[in-house]
């Protein structure tokens, strides 16, 4: 039995492919996080990012990731979900 | 696609089957001089490969059309149509059916033949839904496959917050076979959101909550008595107070799908029990839009939001609840109940049935508030124990309920607000007269439980009872 199709048990008001969440109208009074998942130079990228924020007024925090190989562990997850209102991470060199 | 049948004569016939190997070298002769001759093999591109009227039925399609039950099966069709039929290897149907009158001359009478891979476990259903008449309208979704599907359906928020059983179609199907009702019937309009709720729905529900195909009756029952105006289940699931629907079953059905009316019935551990309630409540979540902090908006809630349904103890001497409701002796059926928590009322030295009438109604008093009246309703669970006190004194169950509806009235001055220094409380316009605590009716009682124990149950309703709020529904389990 194939467990990956299966049939909707809702009255299938919303879109099939779950939304994601809306993008914000306006970053202004926003925490923003900036995830850094430890490749090379992805600080430099997001230090930048963190320059142009703050001279906008905006509000940063900063996190890393301890390793690229990983998946961030959960307690990061928790902390960043508590914390921001909006992530952006680095993902490549 | 339905093919047409094709005329002369039809073998359907397995490779691993020995009687149909044992047929084998006959099948040139009935193709030569009875034919022409379609064999379709179901297991093998290996049998009778050189004749040319034989086809590798790879798919079962062939099978699952002709509804074949064994191998080897031989039919005739003329024009189009079925005229004869037989199965295994009997030396005279085949001969009469060929019109051969030497066909297998050095062959057994008889031997029997095997199952058809049409009917063996999972593939059976698989073949209802490609090829049979049933037609599913739920659209389906494909997780990645990556994906758990069980982390899947929790991400799709389709959970109370435990594991449900990924609905696939198979098992979907399975659990219609449990009703004669059609998938596409509407049950009725499913609150809060009020779309229609179809019996395809509900089966989808219950794979959820890990239900058997054959609790889909009571289920469907439970439904019923939930939707009709009297329950008042939109209210109901929108409330900031503690109710949701309990569920008690009375009858044979109970019974019969191994529901627990005894030991530990108002906890854990009886599928039954556990899952039909938790059906319910997965059916208000997912189809009704039912949800926690958005239209349900309880304040606490209470532990059977996640299920609440067991079975009456029914005993000779006290009529079952079912029957205090109408139903007729010998049939099933369910009571939906808006229903808070358990609190028990626990008397070991009552051992006579005024005593034990004293203290039922002393915790009574204790539904919503000591001092509210005439506002929720409530269902008494007498344990076995406590019950034989008032079955050996001859007390009916009716005898009981008007012992307590006398006791439980109390005089008005005691329970206005203000009244003991205590804000809450009735209108001061009932100050001088005898209250009852319960309105007419809104007292039910059960018999459940284990045999040792003299401990009983109360169990609360929604303090919006009867017609402003909820009121309790008995309905009638079909098949």
């Amino acid at each position: 039995m194939n467990e990956n199709r299966v049939l909707d048990p809702t009255a299938e008001q919303a879109p099939a492919q779950r939304a994601r969440l809306p993008r914000p109208t306006s970053i202004e009074g926003k925490v923003v996080g900036l995830l850094d998942i430890s490749k090379p130079r992805g600080d430099v990228f997001l230090d930048r990012i963190e320059e142009q924020l703050a001279a906008m007024g905006i509000q940063v925090k900063r996190y890393a990731k301890p390793t690229f190989t990983r998946i961030a562990p959960t307690e990061l997850k928790q902390r960043m979900a508590a914390e921001v209102d909006l992530l952006v991470e680095g993902l490549a060199d | 696609m339905k093919t047409a049948l094709p005329d002369g004569l039809i073998v359907v016939a397995k490779a691993d089957c020995p009687t149909c190997r044992l047929a084998e070298p006959l099948l040139a002769e009935l193709n030569a001089q009875a034919g022409p001759l379609t064999v379709y093999v179901q297991d093998s591109t290996e049998y009778a490969a050189d004749l040319p009227g034989t086809l590798y039925d790879k798919t079962l399609e062939h099978s699952y059309r002709l509804g074949i039950e064994f191998v080897p099966t031989l039919i005739r069709v003329e024009n189009g149509v079925e005229v004869q039929r037989t199965y295994g290897w009997h030396k005279e149907d085949w001969r009469q059916i060929s019109g051969l009158a030497a066909l297998g001359e050095d062959l057994p009478v008889m031997r029997p033949g095997c199952g058809s891979k049409t009917l063996e476990p999972g593939i059976a259903e698989e073949l209802e839904l490609a090829f049979g008449d049933i037609r599913l309208q739920s659209r389906e979704i494909d997780f990645s496959a990556v994906d758990d599907p069980f982390e899947a359906c929790f991400e799709r928020g389709w959970s109370d917050g435990l594991p449900v059983v990924p609905p696939t179609p198979v098992r979907v199907l399975r659990m219609l076979k449990g009703t004669r009702r059609k998938p596409d019937e509407v049950v009725g309009l499913m609150p809060p959101d009020l779309v229609p709720c179809t019996v395809e729905k509900v089966a989808i529900n219950a794979v959820m909550a890990g239900c058997k195909p054959e609790y889909m009756p009571v289920l469907l029952a439970a439904l019923e008595a939930a939707l009709t105006d009297e329950f008042g289940l939109h209210g109901l699931i929108c409330t900031t107070m503690f109710g949701s629907p309990l569920i008690i079953v009375n009858g044979p059905a109970a019974r019969a799908v191994g529901m627990n009316s005894g030991v530990n019935a108002l906890g854990q551990g009886n599928r039954a029990n556990a899952t039909i309630g938790r059906a319910l409540q997965l059916i208000i979540r997912n189809v009704g839009g039912g949800r926690p902090g958005e239209i349900d908006r309880a304040t606490l809630g209470n532990p059977g939001k996640y299920s609440f349904c067991f079975a009456e103890a029914e005993d000779s001497e006290w009529l079952p609840l079912a029957q205090e409701r109408g139903i007729e002796a010998g049939r099933s059926a369910v009571t939906l109940f808006p229903g808070e928590g358990v609190q028990g009322i626990i008397d070991q030295k009552s051992r006579d049935p005024e005593s034990l009438a004293r203290s039922f109604a002393l915790s009574l008093r204790a539904v919503d508030h000591a001092k509210l009246a005439m506002a929720g309703d409530a269902v008494l669970v007498v344990s076995p124990e406590h019950a034989r006190v008032f079955i050996d004194a001859g007390w009916s169950k009716q005898r009981l309920r008007e012992e307590l509806d006398r006791l439980l009235l109390a005089p008005g001055k005691e329970l206005v607000a203000g009244a003991g220094g205590i804000t809450e409380g009735i209108p001061e316009r009932f100050k001088d007269m005898q209250v009852p605590k319960f309105r007419p009716g809104g007292l039910l009682i059960v018999r459940a439980g284990g045999t040792a124990g003299l401990f009983s149950a109360i169990i609360a309703g929604w303090a919006a009872s009867g017609p402003v709020g909820s009121s309790a529904v008995t309905r009638e389990v079909n098949t």
